[in-house]
């Protein structure tokens, strides 16, 4: 057996595979916050961000191949990531038939058991979101999704009231699931050299930092700072 | 003081269970958890009923035999304590207390709030051991040990096995026990030969008994009577990680 | 009385079958004159280790290792509950890492010493020879034991030895000793050299043609009545202080192995010998159900004291330094707080008879670290005894840093058990005993950090090899378990337990154990009489005839049923209590953990007779509880020369 096989079959192997899916996905999070904030420079810088994405790693690459090589690693981090949690989530499910009529958490933070649902709440909100500003066929009025006018199609849909509603609630859950996923993270691969706040202050960083840059976005279109 | 206890009665392994609900009059808060169920018991088979139940055996907190979830939490509300060292000053007057057995599925409830452990046990068949066949050691000060290493050994060997982790773990998960037994031998020069087998052999055994899967939610480490850190668990997984990479002893795992 | 007819010795004096030569030779030759079985052989013989503590444990694994076919007992859920768990203070071995005048020479005479002269000084050598090997066999299994900054192992004086010898793992040596054990075992089991049988106990021996050749178990989950045969039985079941009902023993330890293996024609010795532990949380109820021990150790920097005045009621704090009795610093200028156990035991009761003691009830002294916390810091005391501070605040609700713990002895260990020879064979052939369960190596009071270098030594070392010597000596019997014996111990059982839940009496298991142990330490317990002895052995007789009509014991046998499992274990004790109480009324001296009050020198200390008590007392089981018959083993001192123990 393969070590990679051989860890996918033990609850310990795939949590590492949660766990390194989990970087890559946590370092997209950070970098596409990070890219999202660009709005605030106003429609053309932002509308070249988007355009320049597609054109990375031009010439050596034909248009559109890293974005689309990128795409097919996240894609492939999330099914992983959601494989792995739905088969541990089962084996933990089923280890516990009978439930406790009384249970008091002690020591788990809120962050820790929404784990489970606050990961669904993520995923669904990902798939609205592919839907609403990649493809652009959720959220808007016909015709008023342009594909080349990013920008414009972030304050339509921004300024939807309800659906920056969602937005906002969506980071708060994707915020919670970095806080205890980056910190789990670090303690699923044995990484605890540096002592356990070191690592809190670090999943702080990352979920306050995403949730933060995130949420100003449709804060600032509903404010009319952005439009 | 008096209290009022909902206890799980549950006639064998195979039968229903319910709550029944029971007074303890004029217990005194000095008395100890299991002595005031003692009290109760007694009460009971004065009565003709059958008496509730419960492991317990040392009373002093290292045996492990004892434990059942006081509303909610192993071993009840005091950390670091076993509920036989558990006393009644703890609560107060009036309480009402729900007494539950250990709830997993790798712990079938035997009888009322008697669960079975052999689980735990398989698991350290699995690799739990040093092969120091009889007779054949060296002097003992052959080995150099640092006191911090023989001292972090220590805190992972202080597990008694009494399951609370897998109690409080809202996954029955096994992981503490697993990976302080893991932690205790592998932090030592004399565990290391056997080490990247035990670790696998140890979490496979683990993952065959039907516990649930660590998500690091520190209610084990919270409800462990002798207070062992996650930190080992943190150390059993970078441990299962580089043993996947380790090639196989050709021996088998648990020979002579 | 009937003592008179019950003290007559049989003829012939009981034989240890102790090898001839020089003693530091005897083990090294007594294991080349051994027969050796052939180890393509060992498979087809079948021993029944029954008892999975230090001595059980480390046995069936070390047999297991050998190639032969091991069944292991416990009444436990797993082989890691044995009470050697709760062991704290240590483990003594002649290493001499300290170069402080160690030698496997000078444990061997501190043991005799210390046991008061009523060991077998051949056991004894042995048992401090094989303690080096303990020491190394547990570091390879990777028991943590503490050790200096350089890396080397650590070791403390204890319990009143000049020399520093005992090896420890913090408060809880016992623990990582079994657990050293316990991994061994259970990679046995996984080898599948030794099946174990968890929540099975005990209930009765099988002998056959004369030999031992099998047990009859319940198990504790169904009821079921199994029947085991073996070419060989060990037992390792451990000791019997119990009988006190309040004692330091977890609440399932028992005598009932060894006293059904008794009643079946094994002699029982010195069972009198019983040893009070001087530093125990005090009673602090009526609902007490059993004593924590606090570890001895506390003793090198806790000092020791009571109120001069009987009746002092004020707190501690407000009594001044005047008016406070250090009286074993007093009494014991030399050894001071560090007076052996039994002496500490005996004067804490006589200060508390005096009106002196402290605490609820009166049956209490103070430990005080005050001084110390005074003279080396809070910090320094925490760091070494923060765990035990720490449980006797649990226990108690109260701060011992602040105000001085309540100490008062309490039973902790038995020095008797089912006599055996050399070889640790009892007197019924192919029964072995190991451990506490045997009377044989600390004589009439057991040294600090001892017992856990008995258990493993008999484990690990001894019952290995004597086992091969006499399995060889015998063909393999295989598991038939037809022979009329085994039916007749297999009914047997059954109408005992039947008998138990059909009287349908008045009155709870606990209530007899709790009145029994009431007698016992009354009676039989730290100080002991003539008219006390005699009163227990009409009291005792009286409560075991109300228990069999009496007892109340519900449900049914074919369940999970712990007041069934009591009531049998009440039941034995309810026997073996009458037994103890007849050994120390004919042993008329005082000696070691036995005090006579009729035997003591004029200033209160233990008078020992050497010329008429020099010998283990082995009691032969006659069908009538109340006349047992005496056998004598003379005890024969030639390298320890018989000296009264003084500690002033």
């Amino acid at each position: 057996m393969s070590a990679v096989a051989a860890l996918w079959s033990t609850s310990i192997g795939k949590k590492a595979v949660m766990a390194v899916t989990g970087i890559a996905l946590v370092g997209f999070v950070i970098l596409h916050m990070a890219g999202n904030l660009k709005i605030y420079l106003g429609p053309e810088h932002f509308d070249a961000y988007a355009r320049g994405l597609r054109a990375l790693g031009e010439p050596i690459l034909v248009h559109g191949q890293a974005l689309w090589s990128m795409r097919l690693i996240l894609l492939a981090a999330v099914v992983l990531h959601v494989v792995a949690a739905v088969q541990l989530t089962q084996a933990s499910w089923a280890a516990r038939p009978v439930a406790y009529t009384e249970k008091e958490a002690v020591a788990a933070d809120y962050a820790a058991r929404t784990m489970r649902w606050g990961g669904v709440i993520v995923l669904l909100f990902i798939v609205y979101h592919l839907l609403h500003f990649t493809v652009g066929v959720v959220g808007y009025a016909p015709g008023q999704f342009q594909e080349a006018s990013v920008y414009r199609n972030v304050v339509n849909g921004f300024r939807v009231w309800y659906v920056s509603a969602f937005y906002v609630v969506a980071q708060a859950a994707l915020g919670l699931h970095l806080y205890h996923g980056v910190w789990s993270m670090f303690q699923t691969l044995g990484m605890n050299a540096r002592g356990n706040g070191f690592y809190r202050g670090l999943a702080v960083v990352a979920a306050v930092l995403v949730v933060v840059g995130n949420v100003s976005i449709p804060l600032a279109v509903l404010g009319g700072l952005v439009n | 003081m008096n209290l009022i206890l909902k206890v799980w009665r549950q006639k064998g392994a195979g039968s229903p269970g319910r709550f029944v609900s029971y007074q303890a009059t004029n217990v005194s808060p000095d008395m100890s958890f299991l002595e005031m169920l003692d009290v109760v018991n007694e009460g009971l088979i004065a009565r003709g009923e059958a008496p509730i139940a419960f492991e317990h055996d040392c009373r002093e907190g290292i045996c492990g035999s004892c434990g059942f979830v006081i509303n909610g939490v192993p071993h009840g509300p005091r950390r670091g304590t076993t509920v036989c060292q558990l006393h009644l000053r703890t609560f107060e007057d009036g309480d009402v207390l729900t007494l539950e057995p250990w709830r997993a599925r790798a712990f079938p409830v035997l009888k009322d709030l008697v669960v079975d452990r052999a689980a735990l046990d398989r698991i350290i068949q699995a690799g739990g051991f040093i092969s120091a066949p009889t007779g054949s050691a060296p002097d003992a000060n052959a080995l150099l040990i640092p006191k911090d290493d023989a001292e972090r050994a220590f805190d992972a060997a202080a597990c008694i096995g009494c399951g609370a982790c897998v109690a409080a773990c809202p996954n029955a998960s096994a992981m503490l026990f697993t990976a302080a037994k893991v932690s205790h031998l592998g932090l030592l020069p004399q565990g290391q030969p056997e080490r990247w087998d035990r670790a696998r052999d140890m979490v496979r055994a683990m993952d065959r008994e039907l516990f649930g899967s660590c998500t690091n939610m520190r209610e084990c480490e919270a409800a462990c009577p002798k207070e062992i850190s996650i930190a080992f668990i943190a150390r059993l997984n970078r441990d299962l990680v580089k043993a996947s990479f380790q090639p196989r002893r050709a021996a088998a795992a648990a020979g002579v | 009385m009937s003592t008179e007819t019950a003290v007559r010795p049989r003829e012939g004096a009981l034989d240890a079958r102790i090898p001839s030569g020089p003693i530091e030779r005897m083990w090294e030759r007594h294991r080349f004159e051994m027969k050796l079985v052939n180890p393509a052989n060992r498979r087809k013989y079948t021993i029944l280790v029954v008892g999975t503590g230090l001595a059980g444990g480390a046995g069936a694994a070390s047999l297991g290792e050998l190639g032969y076919d091991v069944k292991c007992f416990s009444y436990h859920d797993s082989p890691r509950r044995a009470h050697s768990i709760a062991a704290q203070g240590g483990i003594n071995a002649a290493k001499n890492y300290r170069n402080d005048g160690d030698s496997v020479h000078r444990l061997f005479y501190d043991t005799v010493k210390g046991g008061d002269f009523r060991a077998r000084e051949a056991n004894v050598y042995r048992l401090a020879e094989l303690s080096v090997n303990i020491i190394d066999q547990c570091v390879a299994q990777g028991v943590p034991f503490a050790r200096e900054y350089g890396g080397l192992l650590d070791t403390r004086s204890f319990g009143g030895a000049q020399v520093s010898r005992t090896f420890y793992a913090r408060g809880q040596t016992g623990q990582q000793l079994l657990l050293g054990a316990y991994h061994a075992l259970e990679r046995q089991i996984a080898a599948g050299t030794v099946r174990m049988f968890p929540r099975t106990e005990m209930l009765d021996l099988v002998v056959v043609d004369g030999r031992a050749r099998g047990i009859v178990t319940r198990n504790l989950l169904t009821g079921a009545i199994e029947a085991h045969a073996g070419d060989a039985v060990v037992l390792a079941t451990g000791g019997y202080a119990n009988v006190f009902y309040l004692s330091t023993n977890a609440k399932a330890s028992n005598a009932t192995a060894i006293w059904r293996a008794h009643k079946r024609g094994a002699l029982f010795a010195n069972p009198c010998y019983t040893q009070i532990h001087p530093t125990c949380i005090p009673v602090s109820g009526e609902h007490q159900s059993k004593l924590t021990l606090m570890s001895e150790s506390l003793r090198n920097d806790g000092r020791v004291w009571v109120p001069r005045r009987a009746g002092d009621t004020r707190p501690p704090g407000q009594i001044p330094e005047a008016e406070r009795d250090y009286y074993l610093e007093r009494k014991y200028p030399t050894f001071g707080n560090l007076a052996p156990r039994d002496i500490a035991s005996r004067a804490a009761k006589e200060v508390c008879d005096q009106g002196r003691g402290v605490g609820p009830g009166g049956r209490g002294v103070y430990l005080d670290f005050a001084d110390e916390i005074r003279r080396q810091g809070e910090d320094k005391i925490r760091e070494r005894y923060g765990n035990l501070f720490d449980m006797y605040e649990r226990i108690t609700g109260e701060n011992a840093y602040r105000v001085p713990m309540r100490i008062y002895p309490a039973a902790h260990y038995v020095m008797g058990g089912l006599w055996v020879d050399y070889d640790l064979m009892s007197t019924i052939p192919g029964l072995f005993v190991g451990g506490e369960a045997n009377f044989s190596d600390h004589g009439a009071n057991r040294l600090g950090a001892s017992a856990l270098m008995q258990g493993l030594a008999d484990g690990y070392f001894i019952l290995p090899n004597t086992l091969g010597d006499y399995l060889a000596r015998v063909t393999p019997g295989g598991d038939d378990t037809r022979a009329a014996a085994f039916d007749a111990a297999r009914r047997q059982v059954q109408d005992g337990i039947k008998r138990l839940l059909s009287i349908n009496g008045s009155r709870s298991v606990d209530s007899f154990h709790r009145d029994l142990g009431r007698v016992m330490w009354e009676l039989c317990g730290m100080a002991r009489n003539d008219a006390g002895l005699r009163k227990a052995l009409v009291e005792i007789p009286a409560l075991r005839e109300d228990f069999w009509k009496n007892v109340r014991v519900l449900e049914s046998g074919e369940e999970l049923n712990q007041s069934l499992e009591k009531a049998g274990r009440v039941a034995d004790f309810l026997e073996l209590g009458e037994l103890l109480a007849l050994d120390a009324l004919q042993r008329t001296e005082s000696c070691g953990a036995h005090f006579r009050e009729e035997s003591q020198t004029d200033d209160g200390e233990a008078r020992r007779d050497d010329e008429r008590f020099a010998y283990a007392a082995a009691w032969e089981h006659t069908g009538n509880l109340s006349q047992p018959r005496l056998h004598r083993e003379p005890l024969v001192f030639e390298h320890v020369h018989l000296a009264t123990r003084s500690y002033k």
